[in-house]
């Protein structure tokens, strides 16, 4: 918008670089340290840390029903938002029936976000 | 064509370069503040002052042992710490950081890249780096690791909702997504969206401080009870990228938070990328300021703090934006 004419080469281009760029970095700190780092192997230091004491049982438990159930809240909450950015971007030129639409769909969430508080769904205790 | 390339790559090195001095130097200076907030001396042996303690890290992390332990996933295991530091390095593409300058006879756009989406692919890029904090965590196959990943990952997504719905009012406002336009629109400063959008500053400042896991919300790597997190299992430069991601992710924070709200580098008198630096700058020393300050919280308030303050109150800002600017 602010500058007419960037092909899309100029667009991208610069983006794909800093991609490149990072990568790059990345890879060389991994590598330099791989490389200069002495190393030697003894069982105890395969073992995970659990506070000097022996490990007692694999990791890989069950766990809090909770975290799931965040994640899947995210995703609703998180595609609302993605529905907002587009309409905030054309906000001045829907006026008002843009403003109405905007709230009947809040309205909707926001009885589905009552519902999720009501069921203890984010209770943490 | 060759020209343009050519610009862009050195840009894109120069800013990249300062990037990771910064984020070098920030631990010093955040050692440094909080132990001056604490009526300590701090770090002051390597160099004067202090100065040469990042330098004195990173060799240290150079040159430690690399370990893997036993029971851990090595292919997720390895990919992590490079999956949590690539995408930290990429917001700062389109962040305008001056006006355009004239050098060599040619006129330069201070800013890598002029996208028009910009601020949709900042929130994009951010959000990726869970995905290397959830690797880390279950790779290692560690007690620790697993906990602090997952609560990490829980937290990073609830407060991603909070960011990306704070800063739908300036959007509003804008009517554009490209961050060179914003910055042209707060060309004054009462102009500037801190003013306009004081609850959008606030929220999207707390929800900032949740999403990069820094006091008082830095519970995966609460101490006292999950030693360091995701990342307890990481030794040398592994746990080193970790580190100096997290760190690049705040200046991020800052410098988003100073383009958005702060004016960019709009300014009097001074020069515009010297204003943009110190203000980026004042808002990483709030940061640290409110480390030294305040004390961590407890998980289920975090959630319940996320889940039931920051959510409504982001979608009242919405509202109550557009309908100010609508009359």
């Amino acid at each position: 918008m602010s500058e007419v004419g960037l092909t899309s080469f100029e667009t991208y281009f610069p983006i794909f670089f800093q991609i490149v760029l990072a990568i790059i970095i990345g890879v060389l700190m991994f590598g330099v340290s791989a490389m200069l780092g002495r190393r030697s192997k003894s069982r105890v230091k395969d073992e995970a840390y659990e506070c000097g004491i022996e490990v007692t049982t694999d990791t890989r438990h069950r766990f809090s029903v909770k975290f799931y159930l965040v994640a899947i809240l995210f995703i609703v909450f998180d595609l609302e938002t993605v529905f907002l950015f587009p309409w905030a971007v054309n906000y001045k030129q829907l006026g008002l029936f843009g403003l109405v639409e905007m709230v009947i769909f809040i309205l909707i969430l926001l009885v589905g976000y009552v519902y999720i508080v009501k069921k203890g769904a984010i209770k943490w205790d | 064509m060759l020209e343009f390339i050519l610009i862009t790559i050195i840009k894109a090195v120069v800013v990249v370069t300062v990037l990771l001095l910064t984020c070098a130097w920030m631990t010093y200076a955040e050692r440094k503040i909080l132990a001056r907030m604490q009526s300590r001396i701090g770090p002051n042996v390597a160099g004067w002052k202090g100065l040469l303690q990042p330098v004195a890290d990173l060799v240290k992390l150079l040159f430690k042992e690399e370990v893997i332990p036993g029971g851990a996933q090595r292919a997720l295991y390895l990919l992590a710490p490079l999956l949590a530091f690539i995408p930290a390095m990429l917001p700062i593409a389109m962040i305008p950081f001056g006006n355009k300058i004239t050098l060599f006879g040619r006129e330069i756009n201070l800013v890598i890249a002029n996208y028009d989406n910009g601020l949709l692919f900042i929130l994009a890029v951010a959000s990726l780096s869970v995905y290397g904090i959830v690797m880390a965590g279950w790779s290692a196959n560690s007690k620790y690791s697993l906990l602090g990943g997952l609560r990490s990952s829980a937290q990073m997504i609830s407060y991603e909702i909070g960011i990306g719905m704070s800063l739908i009012g300036i959007v509003l406002l804008a009517g554009t997504l490209n961050l060179v336009d914003i910055v042209g629109q707060q060309n004054v400063w009462y102009k500037w969206f801190i003013f306009r959008q004081p609850i959008g500053f606030l929220l999207y400042f707390v929800c900032a401080i949740a999403e990069t896991n820094r006091a008082p919300f830095d519970l995966p790597e609460a101490e006292s009870e999950l030693v360091a997190g995701y990342f307890t299992e990481y030794s040398s430069m592994r746990f080193g990228l970790f580190f100096v991601g997290e760190y690049a992710n705040m200046v991020t924070v800052a410098t988003v938070a100073t383009t958005l709200f702060l004016g960019g580098w709009q300014g009097p008198f001074l020069p515009p990328v010297l204003w943009f630096v110190i203000k980026a700058v004042a808002v990483l020393f709030i940061y640290i300021w409110i480390r030294a300050s305040l004390p961590r919280f407890r998980y289920d308030q975090l959630m319940k703090f996320g889940w039931y303050v920051i959510i409504p109150l982001a979608l009242a800002n919405i509202l109550v934006t557009a309908l100010i600017d609508l009359l």
